[in-house]
């Protein structure tokens, strides 16, 4: 039940915004976050933004697994 | 779902989690090390990914307390059902609880005869419905922990704001380092890690699971709900173990932070006071649970409908307390699989898709 979904912002309005979840388009709110902008990323949950998503935080992690990745051996099982 | 879902598919990537398998066996001892999933959203994953089978004979994965709807208590579905009974009433209901046992009912059984419940998706939902059906008495049941609140506590800002009166929240929000603290004291759970919820750690901050850590020495890792988020969590705890130390650490960087989300945390402190509350299967957990504050008590079901939750203990033949506390294995409960199965549950641990005994029973035991 505590799901959340990555979602990109397409617009603003008062209080609400749209992204597209799962291919579909849907209204949020985004009360809880302050000043979203289009093109930023939130984790939805039960209908609000309950947090924005760190490109760069999740860049850095995603270079961590690279690099973890690329440190095992080949071709072990 | 398939055309490559940015922040999700990337955390799925099999040649990496190959690599952090490896690097959990090779840090692992002789004996499994015992760790504890705490969140039902992690189970679900962990079931879906076959973690554990990867994993076996390095680390034992504990289900912990982490589903909502499992820990909800039988007197709260009584209480809703009183409450869907009363005349006008018109119940609003994530899917989930539908299908869980009460003393002798459940939403979805007596939605047969003529009990009305419609499933939202958001608690905002709920507060459309009754601006849009002034003559009915919309009750939402605001089931959740700390994730949820604030999106519940939002809705009841948001009806207080519009002035939407026929609105109101059954509450039963309950919240997570209380009950990991009960059960890191427990000496037969035997926690040696924690990996802590995703999305309850964004809003709360990871901060606070420090006194768990600290008070208990057992190492926590805030780790994201795709595979690679669990493995690398996992790992990050075994590598606190062979060092020899605990402490509260963020796998989950891309989203949660030490301090949380200060917006949210200030709605929940408006809309809701700390309470003593029972856990299904646990029992009662001092300032465990968030009841609705006075200011909003004509939001608040249980005094506008004089409709009190009773909190009482649970029928003797399910375990799903034990599942919960992490003591049993769901397969070790002698109604598994047989009086209790997916399409009957018997326990609440069957019935939520996120419950550790569907999990088990959906994906297999490993």
């Amino acid at each position: 039940m505590c799901l959340g979904v990555p979602a990109k912002i397409l617009e603003t309005g008062e209080g609400a915004a749209v992204v597209e979840l799962g291919g579909v388009r849907r209204e949020i709110s985004v009360m809880l976050v302050d000043d979203v902008a289009v093109g930023e990323w939130v984790i939805v949950h039960a209908g609000f933004a309950i947090e924005k998503l760190s490109e760069e935080a999740a860049e850095q992690t995603l270079a961590l697994f690279r690099e973890i990745a690329e440190a095992a051996p080949s071709g072990d099982s | 779902m398939k055309h490559g879902m940015k922040y999700i598919d990337d955390f799925r990537d099999p040649a990496t989690a190959k690599a952090l398998v490896a690097r959990i066996r090779s840090d692992a001892g002789d004996a499994p090390v015992r760790l504890m999933e705490v969140c039902g959203t992690h189970t679900v994953a962990i079931a879906r990914g076959g973690i554990r089978s990867l994993l076996s004979g390095a680390v034992t994965m504990l289900s912990g307390p982490g589903c909502p709807v499992c820990v909800t208590p039988d007197g709260y579905i009584d209480a809703a059902i009183a409450l869907g009974r009363k005349p006008g009433a018109l119940l609003a209901s994530f899917g989930d609880m539908l299908r869980v046992p009460g003393k002798s009912s459940s939403l979805e059984r007596e939605k047969g005869s003529g009990l009305e419940v419609r499933v939202v998706y958001s608690p905002l939902d709920a507060v459309t419905l009754a601006a849009a059906t002034p003559d009915r008495e919309v009750v939402f049941l605001g089931v959740g922990f700390e994730t949820t609140a604030p999106a519940i506590g939002g809705a009841i800002k948001t009806a207080s704001v519009r002035g939407v009166r026929n609105f109101s929240v059954l509450s039963s929000v309950r919240t997570i380092p209380e009950a990991m603290g009960v059960l890191a004291a427990d000496p037969e759970v035997r926690i040696e890690g924690f990996l802590c919820p995703a999305h309850v750690s964004v809003v709360i901050g990871t901060d606070a699971y420090r006194p768990v850590a600290q008070r208990y020495g057992i190492p926590c890792v805030v780790a994201g709900f795709e595979p690679l988020d669990i493995l690398m969590g996992i790992s990050m705890l075994l590598r606190q173990k062979k060092e020899g130390v605990a402490r509260v650490e963020n796998e989950y960087s891309r989203v949660a932070t030490s301090i949380g989300n200060r917006k949210a945390q200030d709605l929940v402190r408006d809309v809701f006071v700390s309470c003593d509350t029972g856990w299904r299967g646990i029992g009662v957990i001092p300032g465990s649970g968030l009841r609705i504050a006075d200011r909003y008590a004509s939001f608040d079901a249980e005094k506008k409908f004089g409709a009190p939750v009773v909190f009482a203990p649970d029928r003797s033949a399910c375990r799903c307390g034990d599942v919960l506390k992490g003591k049993i294995l769901p397969v070790d409960c002698p109604l598994f699989g047989k009086a209790c199965v997916p399409e009957e549950p018997y326990g609440p641990c069957m019935v939520s898709s996120e419950g550790s005994c569907a999990a088990y029973y959906k994906y297999g035991g490993a």
